[in-house]
């Protein structure tokens, strides 16, 4: 007990209580996170379930009719506010709270992604439904469409990317700033089905592609882009966050020169 | 002899010959055969004796210019096996190499086989990797060597043509890179050269001719990437090699300069001989910066040309930057407003982009070639120097070096205010308004404060000259009084901190002489008299022996010193110790 | 700037010294407040201080096998690489914890090349910091310049030659000299710079675009045809119900993506950002008129340095260019709102044609892209 006592303040105790605690999340988080449902037909009491939940979670900012809340003419940074979800489509439910987007947590430039979802999968699939009701809006897409492994052409899905993403997202696909604190998240390690989702109904400042801008198969083929490339890795070492020349010019500065300096230091002490 | 029947008559002509020389010396024998075959045909013996008994001070501020010129080598070397598969072409072609994604994709030449290069190669990856690297630390050692010569004064007489040397060889460095960062056409470093033709069109009158005919017509071309090809492995390495040997050899006529301390002086060198010490330390040190380029190339990835796909000019990517030598001129491009392009007589002039790019670049170097003279100039310093300045005995100057740093910083950093947004979550506008602000307030600020710290290090010399070291010990006296001990320096320590040289501005004389006629010059005087009251009238003078005895003689009753009056300059405020 | 009248004009250097100027500075650099103060005298090299290997055998034998070690490991690294050459192929990859998946060839040719070379480097450095010898050396230096007589001399020299050659005497051989000299480079420079044009008149190929027409008439002036609007790269035309609001076409005349050859050089002129907002979302009269029902077209080449401004927000409906953030708003007239760029995006008009399909009205009237010294001269 003493000799524990007297290492408590070791500085490896720090990181090896963080590592213990993460392993524990990491987990209870893996035995404890629900198993994906299976797509279930809409039913009558799905969509008065969303109707509650929509009403206790989201009504505050989209109406609680989700006819949408408008902010008073300069008092956009204020409030709580949403837009109409009336045609926004099941689609659009998935990408925003799978993503954990939706419910914002507080009103800022953009809703950003959060790996916490703190509703169910069936808590999600009933605001769909809700969502859906309202009107005819973008639906889930087909799992043919997702199949990028099968089906998917990686070098025209590349061309796609370039001409219509890159610019926004990055050619690596890291992401990228928009005017005033907005920006494109990167698409590293998110599921194809978002992917797809957000192209399909263009959520924040993203533009709509839809299916006659990019049809099905385009939306298939840039997903097969994306993934074939991250799935390249990194074959020349540390990516350096993807960012290109700006990342590559702090390594060379901090540790390249850092390096250098350190060793001609050494080559000009004198000998002992 | 000669009236032997065998004499050949070509013999008379070898008469006065004299026949090599043996020598009995055991050396000359034990370096051998070929040496000595070498030197009787070429002599060369006492020029390298010269050479190799050549005396270089040791220090690691001294081997940033070798790092940069090992970098230089490696990226020779590396750049070198590159072209023995790179196809400099933009004619096109369907990709089937290795890498999956871009499978079946129409690309040019020149990004295909440098694909090819990245994965199907053995070890092309790794070299590409080193050439890259190379080329980075190159021009970062190039650039922080040249801080050292600005902060040490090491460019003063007779060292202002090496300065020059070295600025242009600064110059073509990022030239160089520029070109070979273009070379593999993929969507990035097109997107750079499609922003250089856009530059080269605001050049007034004849913008558009430049662009065509560096472009062979319109943007892009198929004649651009075969064109700095030739500029990159030919044109400028021949440059760069050659003008880089004149700078070396200078360093050599000009014996290198050394810090200044106990032993050394204006008048020699203290080192050690090339041969054995800095034959092992310079070529030893070779090596380590070749494995390091190495190690870097073997664990950190540069320029994945396969994420950025062929160029294509109505494609782009966010987070758009060149390589980091070419910061300041894309971060200048990205505060200048829009209004400064306008029109006269319908004519554009697009002082918003030609500013950053087409005037600023070259500016730059001209300013820093120029620095040395306008120093001369200010002093009036015709010596040569080869002791170096301690950056804090030179506080004005050390002053304008901060600021220039700081004017580069803020530019390049205003290149990647994208990143830097994204990667804080702020917002772009608010970062390029700031960046704007800065550019003008910052570098006068980081001056003034710079001058200070440096003066303020300067007094601190006096007083630790004056009052001896802090030994930590504090001693009672019998009356109840605390004081710390002060343990007086030894003539080592002391010379390192007394032997600089403080100068006076210099005075103005009347701009009338008795007679009242204007003297010829007078104006030309008062300028540099203002500059030369810029640098010198606030000033530290070193510590004399007589004030070090005065304060000795002090000490012994009280440890409290007052610093000595500052020499002339009642702007100074001096410091109560 | 000087009396043009003084007999030394030419080097008011040497005037200033012959005068005296208001400066005193005939003694070169200023230094102190006038007479050097008494100054410390330098102490001259500190005592050499021998090091463990100058002292003590086991120390210099134990920095033999440092050194030896050190290059044991190149040795070592140098076989490694072979080894990693020979039998790891170029597409492998593994997991390499802190770097990711790599290369399992260029990281293992990395580290071993590093390893044979820094140890080739720490070895002999080691070597010189341990046995070689510490002793500093003094070399004196002398002053950079020759000494007077050689200075003499080589006045003598070049003067004299010029003398023996006659050039002073025969000013004929000095100007038609000096006038071959000038002139022989210029043969070369015509050659280079007259060839590498095209110089007719460039500025009108970077005023006119794909839309302008790929045909020409018989004064070579190009035939409008009204181009469909290709989405780019699919190269299908776009009906104007298939185009949402909120959505952005990325697009390229009809017959530009079918091109043999120049493509790129097209492209980089007649790319075209269509999108679609609520009419009511404009506040410029000309945007309405010149799109179809709030479906508007633009350039996508910035009016800055040509980049191209893809970057669409759709509820603020601005275009951000990614190079240099120029921002143009897209409800009123591509104006720019943030940034470098001057000018607003050329429009585009557009309509649709018989069979329901987008297609320019007209071509673009003024140049796309960057700004040129003619550009408002066409």
């Amino acid at each position: 007990m003493n000799a524990l006592a007297a290492r408590r303040r070791h500085p490896a105790a720090i990181a090896l209580l963080l590592m213990v605690a993460l392993l524990v999340t990491g987990g209870l988080y893996a035995a404890l996170a629900p198993e994906p449902a299976a797509a279930a037909a809409v039913t009558a009491d799905q969509v008065s379930e969303g109707q509650a939940l929509f009403r206790a979670n989201c009504a505050s900012c989209h109406g609680l009719n989700a006819e949408g809340n408008a902010p008073d003419p300069g008092q956009e940074e204020e409030g709580a506010y949403g837009p109409t979800l009336v045609g926004a489509g099941a689609a659009s439910v998935h990408f925003q709270m799978e993503t954990g987007r939706m419910p914002m947590a507080a009103p800022r430039p953009q809703a950003p992604r959060v790996n916490q979802v703190e509703f169910s999968d069936e808590q999600i699939e009933a605001i769909a439904a809700y969502v859906a009701s309202l009107g005819p809006g973008p639906a889930r897409p087909d799992e043919e469409w997702l199949d990028w492994e099968g089906q998917g052409d990686a070098g025209r899905g590349g061309t796609l990317y370039r001409s219509n993403c890159a610019m926004c997202h990055s050619s690596a696909a890291a992401g990228g700033a928009l005017t005033r604190g907005k920006y494109a998240p990167t698409l590293e390690d998110v599921e194809p089905v978002h992917i797809y989702e957000a192209m399909l109904t263009g959520p924040q400042n993203m533009p709509v592609f839809n299916d006659a801008n990019l049809s099905p198969e385009d939306k298939r083929d840039v997903i097969a882009y994306v993934k074939q490339m991250h799935a390249t890795g990194n074959p020349g070492g540390l990516s350096l966050g993807n960012l290109g020349p700006s990342s590559e010019a702090l390594f060379i500065w901090v540790f390249g020169l850092g390096i250098m300096i350190g060793t001609a230091v050494w080559v000009g002490q004198k000998g002992a | 002899m000669s009236d032997t029947t065998t004499a050949r008559p070509a013999d008379a002509l070898r008469a006065d010959d004299t026949p090599p020389e043996q020598t009995s010396s055991g050396t000359v024998r034990r370096v051998g055969g070929v040496t000595g075959w070498v030197d009787d045909r070429t002599g060369g013996a006492k020029g390298v004796n010269y050479l190799l008994r050549k005396v270089f001070p040791d220090h690691w501020s001294f081997m940033l210019g070798e790092i940069a010129m090992y970098s230089l080598i490696i990226c020779l070397i590396t750049g070198a096996f590159l072209t023995f598969w790179f196809v400099p072409s933009m004619g096109l072609i369907t990709y089937d190499g290795s890498y999956v994604p871009m499978q079946g994709v129409l690309m040019s030449e020149a990004y295909a086989s440098t694909l090819h290069i990245s994965f199907d190669i053995k070890g092309g990856l790794l070299i590409r990797q080193m050439h890259h690297w190379a080329a980075l630390m190159f021009i970062a050692a190039i650039t922080v060597h040249m801080l050292r010569v600005f902060f040490t004064g090491a460019f003063r007489k007779p060292r202002e043509l090496n300065w020059v040397i070295g600025t242009v060889l600064a110059l073509l460095a990022i030239i160089e890179g520029f070109a070979g960062y273009s070379l593999p056409d993929d969507l990035l470093s097109g997107t750079g050269l499609r922003a250089t033709q856009g530059f080269i069109l605001t050049v007034p009158v004849v913008g558009s001719y430049i662009a065509f005919a560096l472009f062979g017509g319109d943007f892009p071309g198929e004649l651009i990437i075969p064109r700095l090809y030739a500029v990159h492995v030919l044109l400028l390495p021949a440059i760069l090699v050659g003008l880089f040997i004149v700078h070396i050899v200078m360093v050599a006529v000009n014996k290198h300069t050394q810090y200044p301390g106990p032993g050394k002086t204006n008048d020699n060198v203290v080192g050690y001989r090339v041969m054995p010490v800095y034959a092992a330390k310079a070529g030893g040190f070779f090596f380590l910066v070749f494995g390091v380029t190495a190690l870097l190339a073997a664990v950190a990835q540069i320029n994945a040309v396969w994420v950025h796909g062929p160029y294509d000019p109505s494609a782009v990517t966010a987070g758009a930057q060149p390589d980091w030598y070419m910061w300041f001129s894309d971060g200048a491009l990205r505060l200048l407003p829009g209004w400064l392009e306008f029109v006269v007589f319908g004519f554009t002039f697009s002082l918003n982009i030609a500013l950053g790019s087409i005037v600023l670049l070259p500016l730059i170097y001209v300013v820093l070639g120029i620095y040395p003279f306008v120093e001369r100039w200010v002093t009036g310093d015709t010596r040569e120097h080869h002791l170096l300045d301690r950056p804090r005995n030179a506080p004005v100057r050390t002053g304008l070096g901060m600021a220039a740093i700081t004017f580069y910083t803020i530019l390049a950093l205003a290149c990647v205010n994208d990143i830097i947004a994204i990667k804080t979550g702020m917002s772009i506008n608010d970062l390029t308004n700031t960046f704007r602000v800065s550019l003008f307030l910052l570098p006068p600020l980081v001056f003034w404060i710079t001058k200070r710290i440096a003066l303020s290090l300067q007094r601190r010399d006096r007083d630790t000259v004056l009052h001896g070291r802090e030994t930590g010990i504090v001693i009672r006296t019998p009356d109840g009084r605390f004081y710390e001990r002060h343990e007086p320096l030894d003539e080592y320590t002391r010379w390192k901190l007394v032997s600089f040289e403080s100068h006076a501005p210099l005075e103005l004389e009347p701009a009338t002489d008795a007679n009242g006629v204007a003297r010829k010059g007078a104006r030309k005087d008062r300028v540099r008299a203002a500059l030369s009251r810029f640098y010198f009238t606030d000033r530290v003078e070193p510590v004399t022996p007589a004030e070090l005895a005065a304060a000795h003689h002090h000490g012994e009753e009280h440890e409290q010193l007052e610093v000595p009056a500052v020499a002339t300059e009642q702007r100074i405020t001096s410091g109560q110790h | 700037m000087a009396d043009a009248n003084h007999p030394s004009d030419y080097d008011a250097d040497a005037y200033e010294r012959e005068v005296g100027t208001a400066v005193s500075l005939d003694t070169g650099d200023h230094v102190g407040d006038g007479g050097l103060p008494e100054r410390f005298e330098n102490p001259g090299l500190p005592a050499h201080q021998p090091r463990m290997a100058d002292l003590d055998d086991g120390a210099a034998k134990r920095a033999e096998r440092q050194v030896a070690t050190l290059f044991g490991i190149s040795v070592v690294g140098t076989l490694g690489f072979l080894v990693a050459y020979f039998a790891v192929p170029t597409d492998a990859r593994m997991f390499f914890p802190g770097l990711g998946d790599v290369s399992t060839s260029n990281f293992l040719l990395g580290v071993t090349l590093a390893l044979s070379l820094l140890g080739i480097g720490a070895g002999a450095i080691h070597w010189a910091k341990t046995l070689m010898p510490d002793v500093e050396e003094i070399e004196l230096r002398h002053p950079m310049r020759s000494a007077p007589e050689d200075r003499e001399k080589f006045g003598d020299i070049v003067l004299g030659g010029g003398e023996t050659a006659q050039l002073t005497r025969r000013p004929l051989l000095k100007y038609s000299m000096g006038g071959a000299l000038g002139l022989f480079a210029i043969p070369l420079l015509v050659q280079l710079v007259g060839s590498l044009g095209p110089f007719d008149q460039p500025f009108r190929r970077l005023a006119t675009t794909f839309w302008d027409g790929h045909e020409v008439d018989g004064d070579g002036n190009p035939i409008f045809v009204r181009p469909r609007l290709m989405r780019d790269p699919q190269n299908t035309p776009v009906r104007p119900e298939e185009v949402p609001i909120g959505s952005v076409f990325h697009i390229q005349p009809e017959g530009l993506l079918d091109l043999e050859s120049h493509i790129l050089e097209e492209k980089a002129k007649a790319s075209v950002v269509l999108m679609r907002l609520n009419p009511s979302d404009f506040v410029s009269e000309k945007a309405r008129d010149w799109g179809y029902e709030g479906i508007v077209a633009y350039s996508k080449i910035c009016t800055h340095v040509g980049c191209p401004v893809g970057l669409y927000e759709q509820h603020t409906h601005h275009l951000l260019c990614p190079c240099h953030q120029s921002t143009f708003d897209v409800t009123d007239d591509c104006k720019v709102i943030f940034g470098p760029a001057k000018r607003a995006l050329p429009q585009l008009k557009i309509t649709v044609d018989d069979e329901g399909y987008l297609v320019a009205d007209q071509p673009f009237q003024e140049p796309v892209g960057p700004s040129f010294w003619e550009r408002e001269r066409l």
